[in-house]
């Protein structure tokens, strides 16, 4: 099966397009999933670098468990001592 | 932050960016010497799978730090003071948690022991196993507000998590004095002891990335 070229282009643009929106966003929230965005499209690049092993990887640990880490962080640093939600954050 | 700083490191990193695209097709092709080497003895090595071969017998002593500083990780992850448990948890509605818990959890230990087993194969093994799991753990303490502590007490959280890394170093000095090599599997049973290390260590790393949430 071949794969036409434009198809990687459009992958990088999108990443680095994707990137450049997470680091720009002012709500963390949406910055967070983003990077999670990010990381399952990083995986398809590896994927299409022919390394299976390091896309799992990075589908499992750099989008799933790094995106639901800075979720939970997200979530606590909302929450003020008296345990009301801060939505500044 | 202010405008020129940002703008600065955005067109720094672009700069950087377009020279490696303008240099990368100049590069010479990697020599095929250590790809043809492992390819030569991945009979001997007791998988199928090059990668895993790498990873768990050629350059197994990368894996063995590896795993060291996940475990210090996991250390200082635990040694911060521990977390009330949400109160949110209790407010979520129950019945699509105990749904999802029901549906996804059997399927997480599934993939999670089917990925490890078929690590000498084809792609998988123990650190992708270990991600499958702490998926498991993550809905756990999401849905039922089940952390590590929760589970097991301090010396027995310790243990579980030592137990991966120190599984891997007794094989590795039993077969020194087998062989004479540290980490030098005897080509018989190389497949089965790579079996146990990875069963030890992805639980290991899985409950060390499960300390993580606190």
């Amino acid at each position: 099966m071949t794969m036409s070229p434009w198809l990687d282009v459009a992958l990088v643009a999108t990443l680095v397009w994707i990137a450049a929106a997470a680091l720009a966003s002012r709500d963390l929230f949406r910055a967070v999933v983003l990077f999670i965005t990010f990381g399952l499209l990083l995986s398809l690049a590896w994927a299409r670098l022919n390394a299976p092993d390091v896309a799992l990887a990075e589908a499992a640990i750099g989008a799933g468990l790094t995106g639901a880490l800075m979720l939970d962080a997200i979530g606590r640093s909302r929450r003020k001592p008296d345990g009301t939600e801060d939505e500044e954050r | 932050m202010s405008r020129a700083p940002v703008a600065l490191v955005v067109g720094l990193c672009t700069a950087f960016g377009v020279a490696l695209a303008l240099i990368l097709p100049e590069l010479p092709d990697a020599p095929p010497d250590l790809a043809l080497g492992v390819v030569t003895h991945l009979p001997d090595s007791g998988v199928a799978h090059p990668v895993t071969a790498v990873l768990l017998n050629f350059r197994a002593y990368d894996t063995l730090l590896e795993v060291v500083v996940l475990l210090m990780a996991a250390l200082a992850a635990r040694a911060l003071p521990p977390e009330a448990t949400d109160a949110a948890a209790a407010k979520w509605g129950r019945p699509v948690f105990d749904t999802i818990d029901r549906v996804a959890l059997p399927i997480v230990v599934l993939l999670a022991v089917h990925l490890l087993l078929i690590g000498a194969s084809r792609p998988g093994g123990a650190f992708h196993a270990a991600a499958v799991l702490t998926g498991g753990g993550v809905l756990l303490r999401l849905s039922r507000g089940l952390s590590v502590d929760t589970i097991t007490r301090g010396r027995c959280a310790f243990g579980v998590l030592v137990a991966g890394p120190g599984v891997f170093a007794i094989v590795a000095t039993v077969c020194a004095a087998a062989t004479g090599y540290f980490i030098g599997y005897p080509a018989q049973f190389a497949g089965m002891l790579i079996l146990v290390i990875e069963a030890a260590l992805a639980l290991s790393i899985a409950f060390a990335l499960w300390a993580l949430f606190p």
